[in-house]
């Protein structure tokens, strides 16, 4: 075991969702040369579905993450749907299509500009801004509306009064004036002022989920479906009768959240993407990772059994090699495997094995150091997160993985978007491999969502307007329709990345239920055989400048956008012993 | 940190004006139904005081809590942690990470000590010596203990932290618990819902910044203002399950007229929160009145209560205040309305 003088920990990594602790052992020049990432949290989900209404699983799974909310209950609903061979009319799809693109389009925003933005802006410099400059330089980049000097002239005022009142709260102890910020006080104060903006922007984006699921975080779905019904009736409305939030009224509104999206990221993320990405050149070399990539697929035209018709297509990239698109079979058993050798769990067929997710099985095996510890045994277990693999390689999955499948296989859009951010920073291609070509993949694909919701609500309203309003099939609604035994696989393309849940129904009921998330391919630890996840390698080499202000390991995690609630997951098919402790 | 500083000082120099300070202060009296002249206390209030600390840890949860506290319109996020209290630790927004975070957090405990309000989202493993959640090594359990003690009260938001919520459902792995299973010696408030509307999270912190206390709480730890009805008491469907008229599917004559979801599991008549009447995102919806029924998630135990789809099987209390459908937007109006109180609402909703 390393001495603790030269092992950098940082937990709570903030600014991310879930509790997410990462040792860094580094040489005498304060250099990575090894990093473990460890989920700290479990909560069991998995077991607490067992034997439960198939259902209702969405809603206990959609409860694993409040972040990337709808992802789990997309993906669960997917899954019942699968195993039962239950279609879902042509207004549901769109509908969901809808609610999984305003998730994306909103996390990303939010994760730019609440979660990574202060790993590269300093909120402090910001005061020294000339207003009047920043302006021009506002209006240089961007038509934005919001970019007179007297705006930024307001934005720093009430920044000011902050700061000089001394209770700075969630900016207390940041690393204001490490020398690792580069961008001038007017980026520094433009990118302050569109923090606000961003958060009041939020706010009216996910009223679309309340519209069609009547609340954010955490609208509801159904199996079959979706649960709104649609108040426009093509034969006229009764004068007794009510309405859903799903009227014209309604329509209309979702029409003009689509409208501010495609504005916000069009005039605002995207060219401050491309402004504060210009000051960060060198951080385009840094951080790759892995170098394999993947990705489900997702945004279906003509349902979940064509994907040829999906928006984002799947495949698996290995070794950058954009040649060659793998394709990914979530049902066989040598595809996706997870191992547990350096995680909290054992497995019955012994620890250094792999389980494909219908067989998987975890029983909880706790062998860390009593709390409260100072640090892990990382030769050991040392995480809550499990070590997902594809073939027996660990893949990263999220925006990146998404842009650059669009990218190889020829997606003109993505092309296009790719291009133009390329030739702005004079980057080669290789440099989206790396942490800001992470965050810039990011950007780039919530432009491609965004402008496709458009396309989506126009077929929806064309459907509506041709006299279509199902929304929801009710054929194999009652359990007593279906077969005694049914086993299916659903998936989506989550913000962080590709997202599946497998389920065996036997009875009615749940008899096993396993997700494997985004942020257990990413966040989970080394496997039996010694190979890092992705974010351990892309930790490696990276330099510290003060172990005590430790942004760059930010910038790398938070690059990858960790959700660690949705990474951690417990299942046992044999409702054997589940819970083990040994304390060290 | 400048003692002296007020709040009331620091908004001048922000340049907030008076007049719009006034008019947070009255969506804020307005929310939690408070007398008229209640904005003006809390207005003085704020403008004496520094800003209330607040000390927010997050234990085993989904984020959603706070997700659901920025999708507040009416005071914003930024208008809470900006201008009504001081936001000393919350690991999703602040700056800081590791040894910094922590820091921080001593310090805001240090220099408001008997003081700092807590707040606690996620419920606390108990089992096997709480190793299933720690951050910075320390179980969930052992931080609790300790902030709790520096603590003027203590406001566990969400179900989870509540009454133990999703980590709590049978067979509870991980021995999950509430805050007030452990804490028994500090007032606790529970707001519950999976997660709370936010407008009702930023109204009990209003509260506790003008007041210096709780609001009058409930048998089971919550706001009375927020939670002394049921839903279906207050839906704008009510009108159509004293009709006997039914949504029998998703997409059915009744579900796109807007019937009553009691055949589909609507848990509405048995679930104590404002949902019908505040509604969520700044108004335009709330579960039912987007087709699928209340799950019933700020009552105790909600996830181990049946399949969410089967119909109650209880008969219900013949109902002795019937609302008119148009109630509910009247309400909505009276949410930003100037000091009514509830029976105000009401009045204003049955005229409509």
């Amino acid at each position: 075991m390393s001495t603790p003088t030269n092992r950098v920990i940082v937990d709570p990594i903030t600014r991310i969702e879930g509790h997410l602790r990462i040792e860094a052992e580094t040489d005498a020049d304060g250099r990575i040369i090894r990093a473990s990432s460890a989920g700290t949290m479990v909560r069991g989900i998995e077991l607490i579905l067992r034997g439960r209404d198939p259902r209702d699983a969405w809603a206990f799974t959609q409860r694993i993450c409040g972040v990337c909310t709808l992802v789990h209950g997309i993906a669960s609903v997917r899954a019942v749907e699968d195993a039962l061979k239950y279609d879902i009319p042509a207004n549901a799809q769109l509908i969901r299509n809808l609610m999984i693109g305003a998730q994306f389009v909103h996390d990303h925003v939010m994760h730019f500009y609440h979660l990574h933005a202060l790993d590269w802006v300093d909120v402090v410099s910001a005061l020294k801004a000339d207003p009047k400059a920043t302006s021009a330089l506002a209006q240089s980049i961007s038509g934005y509306a919001k970019s007179s000097p007297g705006y930024f002239s307001d934005v720093q005022k009430k920044l000011k009064g902050f700061v000089e009142g001394g209770q700075l709260g969630i900016f207390a102890n940041g690393y204001w004036g490490n020398p690792g910020y580069k961008l001038p006080p007017e980026a520094n104060l433009m990118a302050v002022a569109h923090y606000f903006d961003a958060l009041a922007w939020q706010r009216n984006v996910a009223q679309l989920h309340a519209i069609f699921g009547g609340k954010n975080p955490h609208p509801n779905f159904v199996v079959g479906g979706v649960p709104c019904a649609i108040s426009i009736h093509p034969e006229g409305q009764g004068a007794s009768s009510g309405t859903t939030s799903l009227n014209v009224e309604g329509l209309q509104k979702v029409q003009d959240i689509i409208h501010q999206m495609r504005d916000f990221v069009d005039q605002v993320y995207v060219p401050d993407t491309l402004a504060i990405a210009g000051f960060y050149k060198d951080w385009f070399k840094l951080g790759e990772g892995i170098g394999n990539f993947m990705s489900y697929g997702d945004f279906p035209e003509k349902g979940m059994s064509d994907a040829s018709s999906f928006l984002i297509p799947s495949g698996v990239i290995l070794n950058r090699d954009l040649s060659i698109i793998h394709p990914v079979d979530l049902n066989a058993e040598d595809q996706i495997q997870e191992y547990v050798a350096h995680s909290w769990y054992d497995y019955s067929v012994g620890k250094n094995k792999g389980l494909h997710p219908y067989v998987g099985e975890t029983n909880l095996d706790y062998t860390g150091p009593k709390p409260p510890y100072a640090q892990l045994d990382v030769e050991q277990s040392y995480s809550w997160i499990k070590s997902p693999r594809w073939k027996g390689h660990a893949v990263e999955v999220g925006p990146l993985a998404r842009v650059l499948i669009l990218y190889a296989r020829g997606h003109e859009q993505t092309r296009e978007l790719v291009g133009m951010t390329l030739k702005k920073l004079d980057l080669p291609v290789t440099a989206l491999y790396s942490t800001l070509g992470r965050t810039a993949a990011r950007t780039l694909e919530s432009k491609i969502i965004a402008d496709a919701m458009q396309t989506w609500y126009d077929n929806l309203i064309a459907n509506i307007k041709a006299g279509d309003v199902k929304t929801f099939n009710e054929k194999l609604w009652e359990p007593s329709s279906w077969p005694s035994t049914a086993k299916g696989v659903g998936y989506t393309e989550a913000p962080r990345g590709a997202l599946a849940h497998w389920i065996i129904i036997k009875d009615g009921k749940i008899d096993n239920y396993q997700a494997v998330v985004p942020s257990t391919w990413n966040a989970g630890p080394r496997d039996e055989e010694g190979q890092e996840g992705p974010y351990e390698a892309a930790l490696k080499g990276t330099q510290l400048h003060d172990p005590k202000q430790p942004l760059e390991i930010l910038r790398t995690i938070h690059s990858f956008d960790p959700c660690i609630a949705c990474a951690v997951h417990v299942t046992d098919p044999e409702g054997e012993e589940l819970i083990k402790v040994k304390i060290r | 940190m400048n003692e002296s500083d007020t709040l009331g000082a620091s908004l001048v120099r922000s340049g907030v004006s008076r007049r719009s300070f006034l008019k947070f202060c009255t969506a804020m009296a307005s929310l939690m139904a408070l007398p008229p002249g209640a904005a003006y206390a809390m207005a003085d209030a704020l403008s004496r005081a520094q800003r209330q600390s607040v000390i927010w840890l997050s234990f085993q949860e989904c984020t959603g809590c706070v997700e659901s506290l920025t999708r507040s319109f009416d005071p914003t996020l930024e208008q809470m942690i900006f201008e009504m209290i001081s936001l000393d630790y919350q690991e999703t927004l602040q700056a800081a990470s590791g040894e910094a975070a922590e820091l921080a957090r001593v310090e805001a405990m240090k220099s408001s000590y008997g003081k700092y309000l807590l707040i606690v989202d996620g419920s606390i493993p108990t089992k096997d010596g709480g190793v299933y959640s720690t951050v910075a090594g320390v179980s969930n359990y052992d931080r609790l203990i300790e902030m709790a003690k520096g603590a003027a009260a203590i406001v566990a938001v969400g179900t989870c932290s509540s009454y133990g919520g999703i980590p709590h459902a049978n067979p509870n792995p991980t021995g999950a618990v509430s805050v007030s299973d452990i804490i028994k010696d500090k007032p606790v408030m529970n707001v519950p819902g999976c997660p709370p509307i936010p407008s009702v999270i930023a109204g009990t912190l209003a509260y506790f910044v003008t007041y210096g206390k709780l609001p009058e709480l409930d048998h089971i730890g919550r706001p009375k203002v927020f939670y002394a009805d049921t839903i279906h008491d207050r839906c704008y469907r009510r009108p159509f399950y004293d009709q006997g008229k039914f949504a029998k599917t998703f997409d059915d004559e009744g579900a796109r007229n807007g019937w009553c979801l009691y055949e589909l599991g609507c848990k509405g008549p048995t679930t104590y929160n404002a949902c019908a009447t505040i509604k969520w995102n700044g108004g335009v919806s709330y579960p039912i009145e987007s087709g699928h029924g209340c799950l019933g998630c700020s009552e105790p135990n909600f996830w181990d209560n049946g399949s969410f789809y089967r119909p109650l099987s209880t008969p219900l209390a013949s109902n002795t205040h019937i609302i008119a459908a148009g109630t509910l937007g009247g309400i909505a109006a009276g949410v930003v309305a100037a000091g009514l109180s509830r029976k105000h609402q009401t009045h204003i909703g049955e005229e409509k």
